[in-house]
């Protein structure tokens, strides 16, 4: 059972193709990393998948309805979820509030019950707040939840944008690095929490540079180079693969990929 | 800090009280008119913020629909026989319905190309203010006729001062509702990072077109209250210089604070009062101060202030 396919993407900027004819699918529950040097296409493919790149050849389905092209808000409103590489937290809101606008699909939204700030949008407000802290507390960013987003360290930034994006319940999370930057522990929270994502039945895409990582999680592994497909396969196949290990992840990944 | 502070009834209590007990200070009843000018044009520096502030687009035309709700006040009474309130309400709905026409198109723009498209649109709507004389009297502006409730004539300083009051409460009590609620937090979302407000669903064109509304009807409304208070329009309110100062006054009290919209109204309104003893520097010291408070109070005096205070609170 597939939910997310993408088939046959590929873009260009001016004359250069970023991505060609590259296709995948994931099915609920399941982890796809989605691995390859730098420039190899991993960012703008989540760019195309996600609607954030409108130009783009190819096809997308999301629950067997065709979806290319849609814009970013419809793709969220059908199910699909993504957090950047570069942090795109709101930084002059709470980290509560952050959170809280991920739940803005879920709730009643009437500009003028919000003027007037009507009694059930006071009892709306607080009952999306509860869900915030509970989905803060899950990932230990309760005791910050009223402090500016902005001010927050490195990675728990990264862990509020992955619970932000969960706040939508979304049926696909795609996320763009999410253990960039982050320290060993850190790290480690990013891989549980990624885990209890999958273990919900959430489809999980994800573009990685941590091999240990990927290595440990993922279900099944796409591998680029030059914005076309190398290979895809299981982390065991893509880890034996002389071509990705030699001429790909260099000696040094071939040898943290051999220790993991 | 207290846990009332920043809560929007304590805010609204204390501009309440505030405006109920100010006049006891006046000594003539010329600072009552300055006072309920300083109101009016918070009224409206409140709805710019909510744009500005909140949803992070700016406006430089914004006096052109301050311009159209002072207008229609004078209009539709004089030429199509309709009661003052009513044609206040037109004012508001005309208002509204130009900036949704024109939001659409021009809030795909970003920074400083919405600024110059919106500052187009302030010139427009003052260009037909002045040029329609048939119906506007031209650059000479025309008389307002006397605004009648439940039969009473409304005039003088000190009744226009507390109509305004009650609409700076009223208006400010709007604005403190919305920050948060779904489309406060879009807008402020959206402000932030448009891409990841989009990401979570929110569709930014709608929420963008509903900020400009709001922020025209504001204006709109206070264009009418002034004209009544004054008896009289005249383009200059439409006028570019005017949005100007209304965009100063917002950045100047602060972005996104309502009591700072209020803040740098009074600034923008009775500075220039007090500074009239400097005669031909009056200017020269306004523009000045102005520039000085921008350097150190680069959030805006309110923000900045709030944030002197809770460091000492903490401290």
């Amino acid at each position: 059972m597939t939910i997310l396919k993408a088939t046959g993407i590929g873009v260009s900027f001016g004359g250069l193709k970023a991505i060609d004819e590259v296709s995948f699918s994931v099915s609920p529950g399941q982890i796809l990393s989605i691995i390859g040097p730098n420039g190899a296409g991993k960012t703008t493919l989540f760019n195309v998948v996600s609607g954030v790149y409108t130009a783009g050849e190819g096809r997308v389905d999301l629950s067997g309805e065709n979806v290319t092209g849609l814009a970013p808000d419809r793709l969220a409103a059908r199910g699909l979820s993504r957090t950047f590489q570069n942090l795109q937290i709101f930084q002059r809101m709470t980290v509560a509030e952050n959170v809280m606008v991920g739940r803005h699909l879920r709730e009643d939204c009437n500009l003028f019950a919000d003027l007037l700030r009507l009694p059930s949008v006071t009892r709306q407000n607080r009952a999306t707040r509860e869900i915030a802290l509970a989905l803060l507390n899950d990932v230990g960013l309760r005791s910050s939840a009223d402090v500016l987003a902005g001010s927050l360290p490195y990675g728990a930034c990264k862990r509020l944008e992955i619970v932000r994006a969960l706040a939508a319940e979304p049926r696909v999370l795609l996320l763009d690095e999410p253990a960039a930057g982050c320290n060993a522990v850190e790290t480690e929270e990013i891989d549980r929490l990624v885990r209890q994502v999958a273990d919900k039945g959430i489809a999980v895409v994800l573009v990685e540079h941590d091999m240990k990582l990927v290595m440990k999680i993922s279900d099944r592994i796409l591998v680029l180079n030059g914005g076309m497909t190398l290979i895809e396969g299981t982390p065991r196949e893509v880890r034996d693969n002389p071509a990705v290990l030699e001429a790909y992840l260099g000696k040094h990944g071939a040898r943290e990929a051999a220790r993991a | 800090m207290p846990p009332w502070f920043g809560h929007r009834y304590a805010t609204l209590a204390l501009l309440a009280v505030i405006i109920g007990l100010l006049p006891l200070f006046f000594p003539s009843t010329y600072y009552f008119r300055v006072a309920s000018l300083v109101w009016v044009s918070a009224f409206a520096a409140i709805g710019l913020n909510i744009l500005m502030g909140q949803a992070g687009q700016v406006s430089l035309g914004h006096a052109g629909f301050f311009g159209m709700g002072a207008y229609a006040v004078a209009i539709g009474p004089t030429h199509l026989g309709m009661p003052v309130w009513a044609a206040l309400l037109a004012g508001a709905v005309i208002s509204a319905g130009l900036a949704y026409l024109v939001g659409r198109p021009i809030l795909r723009l970003k920074g400083h190309y919405l600024a110059i498209a919106t500052l187009g649109l302030g010139v427009l709507v003052a260009l037909v203010l002045t040029t329609e004389s048939r119906w506007t009297g031209g650059p000479d502006g025309m008389s307002v006729a006397r605004l009648t409730l439940f039969g009473w004539r409304v005039s003088g300083s000190s009744a226009w001062y507390w109509i305004s009051g009650g609409l700076l409460v009223l208006g400010a009590w709007i604005a403190l509702n919305l920050s948060e609620t779904p489309t406060g937090r879009a807008f402020r979302a959206l402000h932030d990072s448009e891409v990841a407000a989009r990401v979570v669903g929110i569709d930014v064109s709608r929420f963008k077109l509903q900020a400009f509304v709001i922020a025209s009807v504001y204006a709109s409304i206070a264009g009418s209250a002034l004209a009544m208070m004054n008896g009289f329009v005249n383009p200059d309110q439409a006028g570019f210089l005017h949005s100007v100062e209304l965009v100063t006054m917002v950045v100047l009290g602060g972005l996104g604070s309502v009591v700072g919209s209020i803040v740098g109204a009074a600034v923008l309104i009775a500075l220039p009062q007090v500074l009239t003893m400097f005669q031909e520097y009056e200017n020269l010291l306004l523009g000045l101060i102005i520039i000085v408070s921008m350097i150190f109070m680069r959030d805006g005096i309110v923000p900045t202030a709030s944030k002197l205070l809770s460091r000492r609170g903490r401290a």
